[in-house]
């Protein structure tokens, strides 16, 4: 009669039979839980785009700055201790090997393998914020905090713009290891979660999203790592 | 059965005993949904305080303006009050108004889905909100800020002596739930649509969320970054922005600016998927050049990102820049063109409903078009030297706002209302508001073309004596428009009591939305909805139900 139809034709299972099987962490909102897997995953993709462009911004500034002030900047990076910063990214790389081995497990259903696999991604991700701490300790010492508390003068004509240096890199690492403690939170929660053995090979979903986050933040440091501590060679050479 | 015709589903869908605002009761029922309809409400009234907070500063302003002496504010009050204006309206009204009102409840709604896919993040969205809004009415408190809604640098990180900085951290939180909003809609649009229901059966107002969507998660991020540096640097007395410290204002207006131009079109494309839904509606039509208009929001999202620079001609960028900046703003007008053309063509030999959500389109495709055309005057570099800090910028963007943004809000608030709440608002009353709003708008804002063409700058409380009369024009305009928004606010009210019931589809509109009952029930549908048909199949469905509906 017309070409418009509502499904009238389409036999549709029964609603409350339907619930009875349902996974218990498929969200009443999803028809399976592939849906609701492939929905977080690309959520938390449209995240990471957004960090993206929040790490993006400052870099931007940053750049902007490096290129009109070259020399302060290779003197900035030039205070940093590099070999720390080189250990820091090997610690993060190895961290990330864990996370994807964490995933892995997951999918397999071993629980006490996801279980120490994220407790080692927490153990090196901490790693990485103790020697971030001392390497702030120490910038803090030096006189290196911009503001105020800013006492670095070995060549006063460049001072203001090494602190502007700084502020860069206070401000880049800040906003790293603020990602880095709110992953090492979630990785508490998900310790937790896999110990308790909710994730197996039906659902591990959100084990990988956690593992996107945890890349993500991982990939920002190889970024950083030589925009702020690497460039000195390149002047001073 | 085998097959329901949409005309039928009204009598197939089951009674609905209880639908989503009679589900549960109690304050904390609503504190703590995840529903996204009743998150609708929430986001109904925390923008309805904020737009009448937001209206108090504008009425307070346009009442000093009445005369050339600065009388009744002293200049750093008024300095606070455009600030406010500007910040509320723009921050706390306009952006979240149609996306998370109308889009948050209709959204699952039309493409047949449950809820959004993220339904506790929706919750936060709008827990940010408030916390923002709270920020800033605490702020409003306890003195307010004086930077202009813009912040520009080194004023606002080195002189201002208001609260800079709570303010620019309750944008920044508003911020973050304008990301989250944004998100859940793309995801849900991906992943949540109805079998059936391609890409090219959606609504237009879903592919201009998706667009808007878009921009709110792209854009957005970098406000908030560069908003996060400016307090800093404010806090810690730093110089990212500051010319005295190695630091570089410009910079400060480029990363402002490649927000808050995109930030724009958070605001129209939402209002432009609107007047898709209403004109489609009330002139028995599918859209003209649907495939367009669609992909029109994406030209336009995609545009936005690139024109930021125009704000900045007489900041001191180089010539060349300008040049450019100026060449790729004049695009933007191609694909808003092609809206405004294609529902023309969908208005020429059609028998169109002035309903009220009609008159406000047809208040908003004209008012819009000024709007548009206006931009295009300060997208020309010379001209814009010369208008540029007048009221011609002040009545340009106010056509595109409210003239644009706010009617669409309005038509849709009418259109859907009967939906969202069950009951129909009062025809007559409610035509004569549109009247009104049209009316009050136009004296209001068409002056002040004038008066920034002959020269009267903008952000001051007083100005030269031979201004008066244009701006007590623009002042009386802006009472007739006060009570062209009360009236809503009166009627919608009045009608949640009083109002006729409207049944599942009053305006016999097609859509998934109107085939389910009103208001909703919780889960929506009763059964998932498997699509068939195109969008705006208004032709099938006249053939399908007889000429007998009414409208």
């Amino acid at each position: 009669m017309s070409d418009i139809t509502l499904g009238g034709n389409t036999p549709l299972p029964d609603v409350e039979e339907h619930h009875e099987h349902h996974h218990p962490f498929l969200q009443h909102h999803f028809e399976d839980l592939g849906q609701q897997h492939e929905a977080s995953t690309l959520g938390m993709w449209m995240f990471l785009s957004t960090e993206i462009l929040f790490f993006g911004g400052i870099l931007a500034a940053y750049w902007v700055y490096r290129v009109l002030y070259p020399e302060a900047w290779a003197i900035g990076a030039a205070q940093q201790i590099w070999w720390l910063g080189a250990i820091n990214t090997i610690v993060l790389i190895i961290s990330s090997l864990t996370m994807a081995l964490a995933v892995r497990n997951s999918q397999l259903g071993r629980r006490m393998g996801t279980v120490y696999m994220l407790i080692a991604t927490l153990f090196f991700g901490s790693i990485f914020l103790g020697v971030k701490g001392y390497e702030y300790m120490k910038h803090w010492q030096e006189g290196l905090f911009p503001g105020a508390a800013f006492h670095w003068n070995e060549v006063p004509a460049l001072a203001p713009k090494v602190q502007l240096f700084m502020t860069f890199y206070w401000c880049l690492t800040g906003l790293h290891a603020l990602h880095m403690i709110i992953g090492a939170g979630l990785l508490l929660w998900f310790i937790w979660r896999a110990w308790k053995g909710h994730f197996g090979p039906e659902y591990y979903g959100p084990v990988e999203i956690m593992g996107l986050y945890w890349h993500f933040v991982d990939i920002v440091w190889i970024f950083l790592f030589p925009f702020l501590y690497l460039i000195h060679g390149a002047h001073h050479g | 059965m085998s097959s329901l015709t949409l005309h039928d589903v009204r009598f197939v869908e089951p009674e609905a005993t209880r639908n989503y605002i009679t589900h549960d009761y109690g304050a904390l029922s609503w504190l703590l949904t995840k529903d996204h309809k009743r998150i609708a409400i929430l986001y109904l009234f925390s923008i309805t305080a904020l737009f009448i907070l937001g209206g108090f500063f504008a009425v307070v302003m346009r009442i000093e303006l009445l005369t050339p002496e600065g009388d009744l504010l002293t200049s750093d009050t008024y300095n606070k009050f455009f600030t406010l204006h500007g910040i509320v309206m723009i921050f706390f009204f306009l952006i979240p108004s149609i996306p998370a009102v109308l889009g948050n409840f209709l959204l699952p709604l039309m493409i047949g889905a449950k809820d959004l896919a993220f339904p506790k993040i929706n919750l936060l969205s709008w827990y940010l909100y408030m916390i923002a809004a709270v920020m800033g009415l605490y702020i409003i408190i306890t003195g307010g800020v004086d930077t202009g809604w813009t912040f520009y640098t080194p004023f606002s990180t080195q002189y201002s002596n208001t609260h800079v900085f709570g303010v620019t951290f309750a944008a920044f939180i508003v911020g973050f739930s304008s990301i989250l909003t944004g998100l859940n809609f793309l995801v849900t649009i991906h992943r949540m649509r109805a079998p059936g229901l391609t890409w090219y059966r959606l609504p237009l107002f879903v592919w201009a969320m998706y667009a808007t969507s878009i921009v709110q998660l792209l854009a957005t991020p970098v406000l908030a970054i560069t908003l996060a540096m400016l307090m800093f640097e404010r806090v810690v007395h730093v110089g990212i922005f500051d010319p005295a410290l190695g630091g570089d204002p410009l910079l400060f207006q480029h990363m402002f600016w490649f927000y808050s131009h995109p930030a724009v079109y958070i605001m129209i494309l939402p209002a432009m998927g609107v007047a898709s839904e209403v004109v489609a509606a009330f002139t028995r039509k599918k859209i003209f050049g649907y495939t367009f208009v669609a992909y029109s929001s994406l030209a336009i999202a995609f545009l936005g990102f690139l024109v930021w620079a125009h704000h900045m001609f007489v900041a001191g960028i180089s010539v060349y820049s300008a040049m450019i900046f100026s060449f790729l703003s004049y695009f933007v007008a191609v694909p808003s063109a092609i809206k405004v053309f294609n529902w023309t063509a969908t208005l020429y030999r059609a028998s169109v409903a002035l309903m009220t959500p009609m008159l406000y389109i047809l208040g908003f495709i004209g008012l819009f078009t000024i709007g548009g055309v206006t931009g295009l005057f300060l997208a020309a570099i010379g001209l814009d030297v010369h208008v540029t800090d007048t009221y011609f910028v002040v009545a340009h963007f106010h056509y595109v706002m409210v003239g644009g943004a706010v009617m669409a809000y309005m038509a849709g608030l009418h259109y859907w209302w009967p939906k969202i709440t069950g009951r129909m608002y009062p025809e007559w009353w409610a035509r004569l508001a549109a009247l009104l709003v049209f009316a009050g708008f136009n004296l209001t804002f068409f002056p002040q073309f004038v008066l920034g063409y002959l020269g009267m700058p903008r952000r001051y409380h007083a100005y030269a004596p031979e201004f008066q009369v244009l701006n007590v024009m623009s002042t009386a305009g802006a009472s007739v428009l006060a009570v062209g928004y009360v009236l809503p606010l009166v009627y919608l009210l009045w009608s949640l009591w009083y109002g006729r019931p409207a049944g599942p589809n009053p305006w016999g509109a097609v859509g998934l939305e109107w085939a389910t009952s009103s208001p909703p029930p919780m889960e929506n549908f009763h059964e998932t909805p498997v699509v068939t048909w195109d969008a705006y199949d208004y032709p099938a469905m006249m053939k399908a139900m007889g000429e007998t509906q009414n409208v």
